[in-house]
């Protein structure tokens, strides 16, 4: 009984410290934040059902011409029953043109969200873009500011400049027609003067070149007959067949088999090279990005903790959870008989506390950590990171970190 | 002593770290007992439905005792209401010529029963001189406790019936399966009609014990759909990671079917208990339209209605809707209401109905 | 019940898995033809022996559930022998079969739809216990908050419900499950891959101390190369129902022999931007199980696949000490 008598004890001083442990709303609670939510989204979808919207509210200039897209202070919240979901919480990062960024972080990080809100895809309406900006520079450097754009303008951006590869292809790939119908689609409907034989032709071209063996037979064939690999391949394909500017990979190979994630992996890095595009690509693999990005952005917790340059984020990480992240992998290398664990768990971003969030997991903080979030500190031109140990240039040496466990 | 108490504070304070940053999550969600309830109320149907049945149990259960309290009566009292009525007597007979001529003559009665409605009786009263509105009220008691009574039964069988048949498969599953379609396929009504037309012939079986019978071959037939219901939901959980769980544990068969599979089937049981309640007095008040039910001079909605029947003359479906019109609604309300609570309730227990 | 004692000279073996083989038949069986069946697994031996670790990888649908299904006889065996602590499982009546349970665990994939729904925490883990009377009754709740402190759970979850936890609580509570039974044994059949790679980290501490505490064997089943080195003692390498490569995790991380597994190490993406591996892409995708290649399973996509590949099907053969590999690039006699 000794432990429940602890409990009571723990109760007890909680409760005079005024903690709360109940689990859930209340019904005024709850009331309340319905309320609220409605008053916000009809804010927010009268101002998105805006008709003829003249160009030059949404025509914008890049911060720098060679990114192809550039997130600013973005923020992206859901208006859920239980409370504001503030998914994305002020994101700055860019994507320069013909390079891949990795966006790392675990899951309900806030990873997701950021993409779809680059597509305006967020779910609406209790998904909504609260502030900050999404700058877009097409072929023609026009530049576009995402968030203020209307959705029939959208539609010519989405698919033909902008592709997405999801982590589960068989959900995006539509169970009753063949695999040939739903790419020459694609075709069809972003390429103006496009005839089916055209469209026909594309589709073969690009399932060749994503190094499908018999295009011809599986341009007839429907999604299930083909294998998870397979049909990561034709998403891929179909992708392709615009010539995107920027391919979006969320999760690519997460759902697949180690050596068919080398084939995909392999591939994406030859696709690049062929179209000179971005890449977006987000994983939870901290070894996918090693391999394929260019620059990486951490989040947590619907924030950037630390970004920079592949090399900088892995031979000198300054963020807490980053080491952490990186430490907490096995590896043939692990010597002592205990694996690094970061404790605790991933917070959902709701009611978010004002101080760093890492605060309650992190075993370096120190007293300011609790009382404020820190600024981003920059280390280099493309090295930052959200520390108060980093405050005074970088203070931190990783070493330590390592002797203190 | 300070000491000890330092120590102890100690521990708490790091117990309540450990707390914090451990494993809490610290935000709050909606139980989900709570969803569903939001979910349900979210339909306008779903509470329209709701109030159709409080009003109907209002009706039910505290009308009589309201009139009981300011009227001073009961189901059985009988008015004898003098008022002149216009008697008008026909027939027809055959003339010496052949001709048919209708004999027609008009004359002015005293009669007691049949009151329209008035203010004492806001519905009139009936044939027997019963006050009509009163009526309603025991009839609505009987046939909500019947069907209450008759689906407890039902699903209660079925549940046992269908865990067993769901979980152990082979020869047991055959077994109750089999006897599931028997039932299934035997028509319903004719055959309560048989039965109850049946014991109403065996003199032995006292009037009062009928509705007994009535409940029993309700339950026997009704039980069926139940059964099929559990069965279907547990081959489906059987295959949950779980219950291969429960096995590996070692725990008894009794104990997988009764724990962990039947609680799971709670949400379908609900939504088709609450479909069937409407079922049960829909078959009821067909028996006692049919004379085959609750026995005179007990009331009972079929009953009611039954006065109106066109075989035993016009003059009650033409002249007298006060009697039978209410009786009509009062079914139909119920078993709307129990329609839309259920359709309500099947929706907001369904995770795909999630935003 | 003395039938189903085998003579084991080997005691240090816990459990000794022989020629096991686990075909489902396929439920579309079109008339005249024979009846079809997934060879989920075919011919598989090995053994592991008390307090070690042994992991077993595969890509997915190559049978490592199955392995780990049938051990436990969820399954029924097609054919082969499971003999656990000295008793052949298959002999063994399903009351007494029951009895056993206990000593034998598992630990599922899938975090959320392994705890049941409608039971609180504290009755999840400890409901066996009182059924097996694992402690006098006196003891039973202390007994289970000392196994959920073990476990990294706070007393207090024992009366919330598991909708309430987050995948890796719900795992650890997964865990407190089976520890609370005193296994001898647990098969842990990938219970990282549906969480993040932090909670990862605790949930392998927490089995690596738990092991060491109470000194548990474990089958560790993943796809994840780098987790299996890290757990394991000795590791198996299955392919489409097939052991393919058996032997120590210092042999096959450091000398792996066979095509495949040499493929399945280069394939781990490296944590480092600087080191390029010198990667083996393999062509193709695993084939159907329903009929799988002749003679080696792995010819299809087999970079050294010779004409004798496709006719004789390569045996498992002993060529260091305790590792062993079916392929034909090394002597089959
Ligand atoms: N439609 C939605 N409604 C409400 N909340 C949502 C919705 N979509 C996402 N969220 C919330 O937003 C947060 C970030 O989600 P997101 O999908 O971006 O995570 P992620 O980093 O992509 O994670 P994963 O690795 O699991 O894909 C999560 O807390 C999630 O619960
Ligand atoms: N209950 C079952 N009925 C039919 N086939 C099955 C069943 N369970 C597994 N299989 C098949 O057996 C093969 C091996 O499956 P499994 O052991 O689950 O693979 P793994 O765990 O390695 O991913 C797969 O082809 C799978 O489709
Ligand atoms: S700010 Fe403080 S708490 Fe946050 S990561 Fe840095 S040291 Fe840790
Ligand atoms: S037996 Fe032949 S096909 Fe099989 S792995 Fe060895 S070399 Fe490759
Ligand atoms: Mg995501
Ligand atoms: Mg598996």
């Amino acid at each position: 009984m000794g432990l429940l008598d602890k409990w009571r004890q723990i109760k007890q001083a909680e409760a005079e410290q005024g903690i709360d442990h109940t689990m859930y709303l209340t019904l005024k609670e709850e009331r309340r934040i319905s309320r609220e939510n409605n008053r916000i989204i009809r804010q927010f979808e009268r101002e998105k059902n805006r008709k003829n919207v003249p160009e030059e509210e949404y025509l914008t200039k890049m911060r720098d011409p060679n990114n192809v897209v550039e997130f600013e202070n973005l923020h992206t919240y859901f208006f859920t029953d239980v409370g504001t979901v503030k998914s994305v919480n002020g994101v700055t990062f860019d994507i320069p043109q013909g390079k891949v960024v990795g966006v790392v972080g675990e899951s309900g990080c806030g990873k997701s969200v950021t993409s779809l809100s680059l597509m305006q895809l967020v779910q609406a309406p209790q998904g909504q873009i609260v502030s900050g900006s999404i700058r877009y520079q097409d072929r023609n450097g026009k530049c576009y500011e995402i968030t203020k754009m209307p959705r029939d303008k959208m539609l010519k951006v989405r698919g033909k400049e902008i592709a997405m590869i999801f982590q589960e292809p068989m959900t995006s790939l539509n169970p009753v027609f063949k695999i040939g119908e739903q790419m020459d689609e694609v075709v069809l409907l972003h390429e103006e003067d496009a005839t089916p034989k055209m469209a026909r032709e594309r589709s073969l071209e690009m399932l060749n070149l994503v190094g499908i063996a018999d295009p011809q037979k599986v341009y007839n064939n429907y999604p299930h007959e083909l294998s998870g690999g397979m049909r990561q391949r034709v998403m891929i394909a179909m992708a392709l067949s615009c010539t995107p500017r920027l391919i979006i990979a969320d999760e690519p190979t997460t759902a697949l088999d180690v050596t068919i994630q080398a084939q995909i992996l392999e591939l994406l890095r030859d696709v690049k090279n062929k179209i000179n595009g971005s890449i977006m690509l987000i994983t939870h693999d901290l070894g996918v990005i090693a391999e394929m990005a260019d620059y990486v952005v951490v989040m947590y917790a619907g924030r950037i903790i630390e970004k920079g340059t592949v090399r900088e984020i892995f031979h000198n990480p300054k963020h807490p959870y980053t080491i952490g992240l990186m430490r907490s992998k096995p590896s043939g290398k692990t010597k002592d008989n205990r694996l690094y664990s970061i404790k605790g768990q991933v917070p959902n971003p709701i009611n978010m506390p004002n101080h760093c969030y890492f605060f309650n997991r992190c075993d370096r903080a120190i007293e300011i950590c609790a009382e404020e979030y820190p600024e981003m500190v920059q280390f280099t031109d493309t090295h930052s990171a959200a520390c108060h140990l980093c405050r005074n240039g970088g203070l931190m040496d990783t070493n330590s970190t390592k002797e203190q466990r | 002593m300070i000491e000890k108490e330092k120590a102890a504070e100690q521990t708490i304070s790091n117990i309540n770290q450990e707390a914090r940053d451990g494993y809490e999550q610290h935000f709050k969600v909606i139980s989900p007992g709570r969803m569903v309830a939001k979910r349900f109320f979210k339909s306008k149907l779903s509470i329209a439905g709701l109030y159709m049945i409080i009003f109907v149990f209002l009706f039910s259960f505290v009308g009589p005792l309201i009139v009981d309290v300011t009227w001073g009566y009961e189901e059985l009292e009988v008015f004898k209401i003098e008022r002149i009525d216009d008697m008008v007597s026909t027939a027809d007979f055959k003339g010496p010529d052949g001709k048919i001529y209708t004999y027609y003559d008009k004359s002015q009665t005293l009669v007691y029963f049949k009151a329209p409605p008035s203010a004492e009786h806001w519905l009139g009263t009936d044939t027997s001189g019963f006050d009509i509105l009163t009526r309603l009220m025991y009839g609505g008691r009987i046939s909500l406790t019947i069907s209450f009574i008759v689906i407890f039964l039902e699903t209660i069988i079925g549940v046992i019936l269908g865990g067993l048949a769901g979980y152990f498969g082979k020869w047991v599953d055959q077994l109750i399966m089999r006897i599931v379609d028997i039932l299934a396929c035997l028509p319903g009504l004719p055959i309560l009609l048989v039965l109850s037309a049946t014991i109403k012939s065996i003199d032995t079986i006292p009037a009062e014990h009928r509705i007994y019978y009535m409940m029993a071959f309700l339950t026997l037939m009704g039980w069926t759909g139940v059964t099929r219901i559990v069965r279907g939901q547990i081959l489906m959980l059987r295959e949950q990671e779980y219950m291969l769980a429960a096995e590996t544990t070692g725990i008894s068969p009794m104990h997988k079917i009764f724990r962990h599979l039947v609680p799971n089937t709670m949400p379908q049981l609900i939504v088709s208990a609450t479909l069937g309640l409407g079922g049960v007095i829909l078959y009821e008040s067909t028996l006692s339209y049919l004379g085959l039910g609750v026995p005179f001079p007990r009331a009972a909605w079929g009953s009611m209605i039954a006065l109106a029947d066109p075989s035993k003359g016009q003059e009650i479906l033409a002249y007298y809707p006060n009697m039978w019109v209410p009786a009509g609604i009062l079914i139909v309300v119920t078993v709307l209401g129990f329609s839309f609570i259920g359709d309500g309730l099947r929706d907001a227990f369904d995770p795909r109905m999630k935003r | 019940m003395e039938n189903a004692y085998v003579n084991n000279n080997n005691n240090d073996d816990i459990l000794i898995v022989r020629n096991l083989k686990k075909y489902y038949p396929l439920s579309k069986i079109s008339i005249g033809k024979k009846r079809s069946y997934v060879k989920a697994v075919d011919d598989v031996s090995f053994s592991i022996k008390r307090g070690t670790t042994m992991g077993l990888v595969g890509e997915s649908g190559c049978g490592k559930t199955t392995v780990g299904r049938t051990i436990l006889r969820l399954h029924d065996v097609t054919d082969g022998q499971v003999i656990f602590d000295g008793m052949d499982l298959a002999k063994i009546p399903p009351r007494k079969l029951r009895r056993l349970r206990p000593q034998m665990q598992m630990i599922f994939q899938d975090p959320y739809s392994s705890l049941s729904p409608r039971l609180p925490i504290g009755e999840i883990i400890g409901e066996a216990v009182k059924e097996h009377k694992i402690v006098p009754r006196s003891e039973y709740r202390s007994y289970i908050l000392k196994v959920m402190h073990d476990c990294g759970l706070q007393p207090h979850y024992y009366y919330r419900y598991p909708h309430e936890f987050s995948g890796g609580q719900r795992q650890r509570i997964s865990i407190a499950r089976a520890v609370a039974l005193k296994p001898k044994f647990i098969i842990c059949d990938e219970p990282l891959s549906a969480l993040d790679v932090s909670i990862q980290a605790q949930i392998i501490n927490l089995m690596k101390d738990l092991q060491e505490q109470y000194g548990y064997t474990y089958l560790f089943i993943s796809h994840d190369l780098s987790v299996v080195e890290y757990l394991s003692d000795t590791i198996g390498v299955m392919y489409l129902g097939s052991m393919v490569e058996m032997g120590e995790k210092k042999q096959i991380f450091d000398n792996p022999m066979h095509p495949y597994t040499k493929a399945l190490l280069s394939a781990i993406p490296v944590s480092d931007p600087d080191v390029k591996m010198n990667r083996i892409i393999l062509k193709g995708d695993i084939p159907s199980p329903v009929n799988p290649p002749s003679g080696c399973k792995f010819r299809t996509r087999c970079p050294y696949a010779t004409k004798v590949c496709a006719e004789v099907a390569p045996k498992l053969k002993e060529y260091e000490s305790g590792h062993k590999v079916a392929c034909h690039l090394y002597s089959q006699d």
